[in-house]
This record gives C-alpha cells, sequence and structure tokens, in this order.
C-alpha cells in the first residue's frame, strides 16, 4: 500500500517533469538566440552556449528593417501594438461599462430582448465577420489604418456581461440612497458602481490587452505598411530569416515574448484569474 | 415618486449608454453575418457583382471542388487530437496540483505560461524544434533511438501512414491519418492549451466541499471510487464547460498553422479557418464566405448537439 509519503514523492515527480516540458521550449528560445551559428547548426545540437552571444538581440531588433525594403523596425512595431492594445483596452472598458450598467441599473423597454440579442452575437464567429468587416473597413477607406485595428474591437459582449453580474451585487441601498441624494446616473455609475467593480476591471483589462497584444490574423489582413504593422505580423515576415539567421529570430521571438511574461509574472493572480476567468463564474 | 421629473427626461438614456456598445456590435458582429450570407450567394471574386451567383460557392466548395470537405477533414483530425488530449492531461495535472504540495504555485504558473504567450512567436520555436534538417531538435532525439530523420511540418504524409509504411502496407484515404505536418501543430497546441484546462479545473475543483469525500472515507470509499463517484460528477459543469470552449476553439485555430506550416505542406493542413483566409488571399471572396457561413452553421450544430448530449449527463 502507498504510502503518504510515496504518492507526494510521485507527484511531485510527474509534474516536476511536466513542468520541464512546458517549460523547455522557452528555454531552448533563450539557448538558441544566445548561440552561434555554428554552434547552432551542430549535431548533436548545442544545449547551452559557451558564451552568450547578447549582440543577437540588438541584431534581431533591426533586422526588421532588413526583412522588408521600407523603413520598418521593432520599435514602430511595438510603439503600434502598444497604442493598438491600449487603444483597444480603454474602449472596451468604455462601453462595457456603459451598456453593462444600463442593464444592471437602469429600466427600460425591450431590455431582455436587448440583452439577448447582445449575448446571442457571441455565437458569431469571427471567421463569418473577417471578409465582410474587411469590405467594411476598405469602404470606409480605413485600410491601414489606426482605426480598422482598434475600432472593430471596441465592444465585447463578455465584458458587458461580466460587468453587469458585478454591478447587479451591487446592494440596491447604496443605488436609492444615491437617487435621494439627487445623484445622476452618469455620477452613481463614475464615482460608485465602477469603483467597486475594480476586480472585474481588471480581469477585463488583462484580457482584453493581452488579446489585442497577441492579435495576429485582424492585423495581418488590414494592415499592409509597415508604419501600422504590429509586432506579431512584424515578428512573422521574419520567418524568411530562419535558415539564414535563427539565432536573430529566436531573439526577435524572445523580444516579443519578454514583455509580456514579465508582465505576467509581477501579476501572476491577476492574470490568471482574469484570463481564465471565463470559467469561474460558472 | 420624487423622481418623475428625473425618470421622464431620463427616458432615452439607457439607450444612449447602451448606443456605443450596440453600435459596435451591429457594425462588426451582426451586419457582416447577412453581409457574408449575401457575398457567399452572390460573388465570385472581387467585389459583389448583380448577377446571382446563387449556390455556386457552396457547389464548388462541397461538390465540385470539395474544398470544404478536405479542410473540414483537417479540422476534425486536429480537433480530436488536441481536446481529448488536453483535457485528460489537464484533469491529470490539476489533480496532482490541487494536493496542496509547496512550491505548487510556482508550477501552475509554470503551466499557465504557454497559454499568454503569443502564438506567432511560439510557434516560431516549435518550427525550430521540428526541424526537419538533423540538427533540429526532433530529429535529434529521434536518432538517439536509431530512426531515420524526418520532415516534421514539411512532411505531407498521414501518421498511420508513415507507421504503416514501415511494415511495407499502403493506407487509403482518410486511413493514412493526420498528416505529420498537422500533427506537429496539434503538439503545439496541446502545450498552448494544457494551462488553460489545468487552471479551469483546478477552480472547479476546489469548489468541491471537503466534506464529501470526508463522507465517503468514512464510508470505506478508496481512490478510484471518490474519483468516479464524488469528483467527476461534481466535475461535470467544469468539464461540460471546457469541451464545448475547446472545441469552438480548435475550429478556429489559425495563427500557429500559418506560422508553423503554411508555405510547405499546406494542403494537409488546411482547416476550416486557413480555407477561408487563402480564399480571401486569392481574392475568391465569394469562396471564402460561403466557407465561412459553413463554418458558422457546423460550429453553431455542433454546440447545439455537444449541449443536448452532455448537457444531460451533468449533474449540478
Amino acid at each position: 500500500m502507498k504510502t503518504r509519503g510515496t504518492q507526494r514523492a510521485a507527484s511531485y515527480l510527474i509534474l516536476t517533469l511536466g513542468v520541464l516540458l512546458v517549460a523547455f521550449p522557452f528555454f531552448w528560445m533563450l539557448s538558441t538566440s544566445l548561440q552561434t551559428p555554428e554552434e547552432t547548426g551542430a549535431t548533436p545540437p548545442t544545449f547551452l552556449p559557451a558564451s552568450p552571444q547578447w549582440q543577437n538581440y540588438p541584431a534581431a531588433w533591426g533586422s526588421a528593417a532588413d526583412a522588408s525594403s521600407e523603413r520598418a523596425s521593432f520599435t514602430i512595431y511595438f510603439r503600434n501594438s502598444l497604442f493598438v492594445a491600449g487603444a483597444v483596452t480603454a474602449g472596451v472598458l468604455f462601453t462595457s461599462i456603459l451598456a453593462g450598467y444600463a442593464f444592471a441599473f437602469m429600466n427600460f423597454a425591450g431590455k431582455r430582448l436587448i440583452f439577448l440579442l447582445f449575448l446571442a452575437t457571441m455565437m458569431i464567429p469571427f471567421e463569418v465577420a473577417l471578409v465582410p468587416n474587411y469590405m467594411t473597413i476598405d469602404a470606409l477607406g480605413w485600410y491601414d489604418s489606426f482605426a480598422a485595428l482598434i475600432v472593430p474591437w471596441t465592444a465585447n459582449v463578455f465584458s458587458i456581461f461580466i460587468l453587469r453580474q458585478f454591478f447587479l451585487t451591487i446592494p440596491r441601498d447604496y443605488f436609492e440612497a444615491a437617487q435621494i441624494d439627487g445623484c445622476s446616473h452618469w455620477r452613481f455609475m463614475w464615482q460608485i458602481a465602477t469603483p467597486m467593480a475594480a476586480p472585474a476591471l481588471a480581469a477585463i483589462t488583462i484580457f482584453t490587452f493581452l488579446g489585442s497584444w497577441n492579435a495576429f490574423l485582424w492585423p495581418l489582413l488590414v494592415t499592409s505598411s509597415p508604419r501600422r504593422r504590429v509586432v506579431q505580423v512584424g515578428l512573422s515576415l521574419l520567418r524568411s530569416e530562419e535558415s539564414t539567421n535563427l539565432n536573430t529570430l529566436m531573439a526577435a521571438s524572445a523580444i516579443v515574448i519578454i514583455p509580456v511574461v514579465v508582465l505576467y509574472l509581477l501579476l501572476q493572480r491577476r492574470f490568471i484569474e482574469g484570463v481564465a476567468g471565463t470559467g469561474l463564474k460558472g | 415618486m420624487g423622481d418623475g421629473v428625473r425618470m421622464r427626461r431620463a427616458r432615452w438614456q439607457p439607450y444612449l449608454y447602451l448606443a456605443p456598445a450596440a453600435i459596435l456590435l451591429l457594425t462588426f458582429s451582426i451586419y457582416p453575418l447577412f453581409h457574408a450570407f449575401n457575398m457567399s450567394l452572390f460573388t465570385k471574386w472581387g467585389k459583389p457583382t448583380q448577377r446571382v451567383v446563387g449556390m455556386a460557392n457552396y457547389e464548388e466548395l462541397l461538390v465540385t471542388g470539395g474544398q470544404f470537405w478536405d479542410a473540414l477533414g483537417v479540422s476534425v483530425w486536429y480537433v480530436a487530437g488536441t481536446v481529448p488530449v488536453a483535457l485528460v492531461l489537464g484533469f491529470l495535472v490539476a489533480n496532482l496540483l490541487f494536493q496542496k504540495l509547496r512550491g505548487l504555485g510556482l508550477y501552475r504558473t509554470i503551466y499557465f505560461l504557454p497559454y499568454v504567450t503569443s502564438t506567432v512567436a511560439a510557434a516560431m520555436v516549435w518550427r525550430w524544434i521540428f526541424a526537419p534538417e538533423s540538427r533540429g531538435l526532433a530529429n535529434t532525439v529521434f536518432s538517439w533511438f536509431g530512426r531515420e530523420t524526418l520532415h516534421w511540418y514539411y512532411e505531407p504524409t498521414g501518421v498511420f501512414q508513415l507507421v504503416a509504411e514501415g511494415l511495407g502496407v499502403e493506407l487509403p484515404g482518410w486511413a493514412a491519418g493526420p498528416s505529420l505536418a498537422l500533427v506537429c501543430v496539434m503538439l503545439f497546441s496541446i502545450w498552448h492549451a494544457l494551462g488553460f484546462d489545468v487552471v479551469i479545473f483546478l477552480a472547479g475543483l476546489s469548489a468541491i466541499p471537503r466534506e464529501m469525500y470526508e463522507a465517503a472515507e468514512v464510508d470505506g470509499a478508496n481512490t478510484r471510487q471518490k474519483l468516479w463517484r464524488i469528483t467527476l460528477p461534481l466535475l461535470s459543469p467544469t468539464l461540460f464547460f471546457l469541451i464545448i470552449i475547446s472545441t469552438i476553439r480548435s475550429f478556429q485555430t489559425f495563427n500557429q498553422i500559418y506560422v508553423m506550416t503554411r508555405q510547405e505542406s499546406i494542403a494537409t493542413t488546411q482547416n476550416l479557418p486557413m480555407l477561408i483566409f487563402n480564399n480571401f488571399q486569392d481574392g475568391y471572396y465569394g469562396l471564402a464566405t460561403a466557407a465561412a457561413v459553413l463554418l458558422f452553421v457546423l460550429m453553431l450544430g455542433l454546440t447545439v448537439v455537444q449541449m443536448k448530449v452532455l448537457g444531460r449527463r451533468v449533474h449540478y
């Protein structure tokens, strides 16, 4: 019969093996990014570089300029991604707070029907909307613009849903007391309801920002010039460097991954709650 | 009572509050659905023409060219290969992590890390791991076991066929299995999704009251009985949710396929989103939207079926 100790040791063993397997690609990426081409080309493969080739990183940063003939750089890509992700997040927060508040605190004709309609849009997969949205963007003259990257994503039904749920848990007394004091909806929403919804807002911020940062297909479709290119698309263009410059390619991947990883490690619990929060409320 | 005046003035207010979200959803979610239907019936390529193309696009996808079925086959292999595996592994890991051993916060963090990582960047690394040259890691590991190098993400041959070749057998059609290239993508996706399943399972496990296990132990239940009689039934809502979400997401996979295999083994890794994208790139807007509509119908139908079939087995 297995003792507690053996069972725990076995658990640790399996878990550690799993963790090593899961973390391995990251290690491999970092290791390759710091090797010389000779070390990388060797069979059997070098696991640890003899001396870290830090210069691969600045080279990777600037390699964006070589991949296309126009003036491109990771500086521009990062700036774009940051701006787009920030704008989308701000937009989602704004539209969701307003809509969530209306559903939670206001009474109006058709409230239930409209809410169900909103929810129904969650069933529409993004692929169906892909080509039509592209045509809409084109018709609006927004091709290759920040507007195209940002606007379609500034409403998110899931966030509205979460905020509505959260607002509904605010005791009616607060609301009624505020009404008696002559507080308008607008003020109540921003000064009382929103601060109370901070955990929900944090979760929305994280998964919206992350989703926008990691987005690839849509930016690929609606932008073409380096001026509007985002980090993910910029990185994908470097794939042609694979045979000639694998080390810089890995360094470029690392550059793309590291900011998010750092944020993730700092805000672990918030991240996990925010991104996986979809399942927690049943 | 005292807010009579306020109420009258505020009659349009709710609609005003809903307006930003509503306008955006209408423009970028609801209208596109109808526009897609429309385009699929009236466009061969380029801008919509006035002549009625009718079901020609659907005919091409379903009958003449049959690309829909090929792409569906790829999607089905892909979903079948990733969803159950990730769920089972996720469940296993979550159970192990749930024992409240020391250092498990760190483990959970690492397991979840792939899920927050950019799929484009991560897929680049996996491409390198599966490099077809002998210096690639996968081939190196293979060579330790005396196997020859494989083409991995270049390889369009089905995996079952590859095994059968060693036995001198030729497998027909779909029996050849998913291409090796697709399997590489599947492995990536399992790695990527595992952490999500783990975290959701952990949440589900923590919702099970300890008293149930304690009562069962008093009645002399062993580990297996506790698992099948308590854990799994009480975890069924979580499992139900994960199955539906994972299936939907798997049908929508794009990034990793684009990065890992697009150029080389395109035919065998072209799932439904890739089919839509490729048609779009080639200018066949009609085919692209028709494929998208088919995908929508498929996913809607699948979700409904899953909810009916699995929903009955969920205990609350």
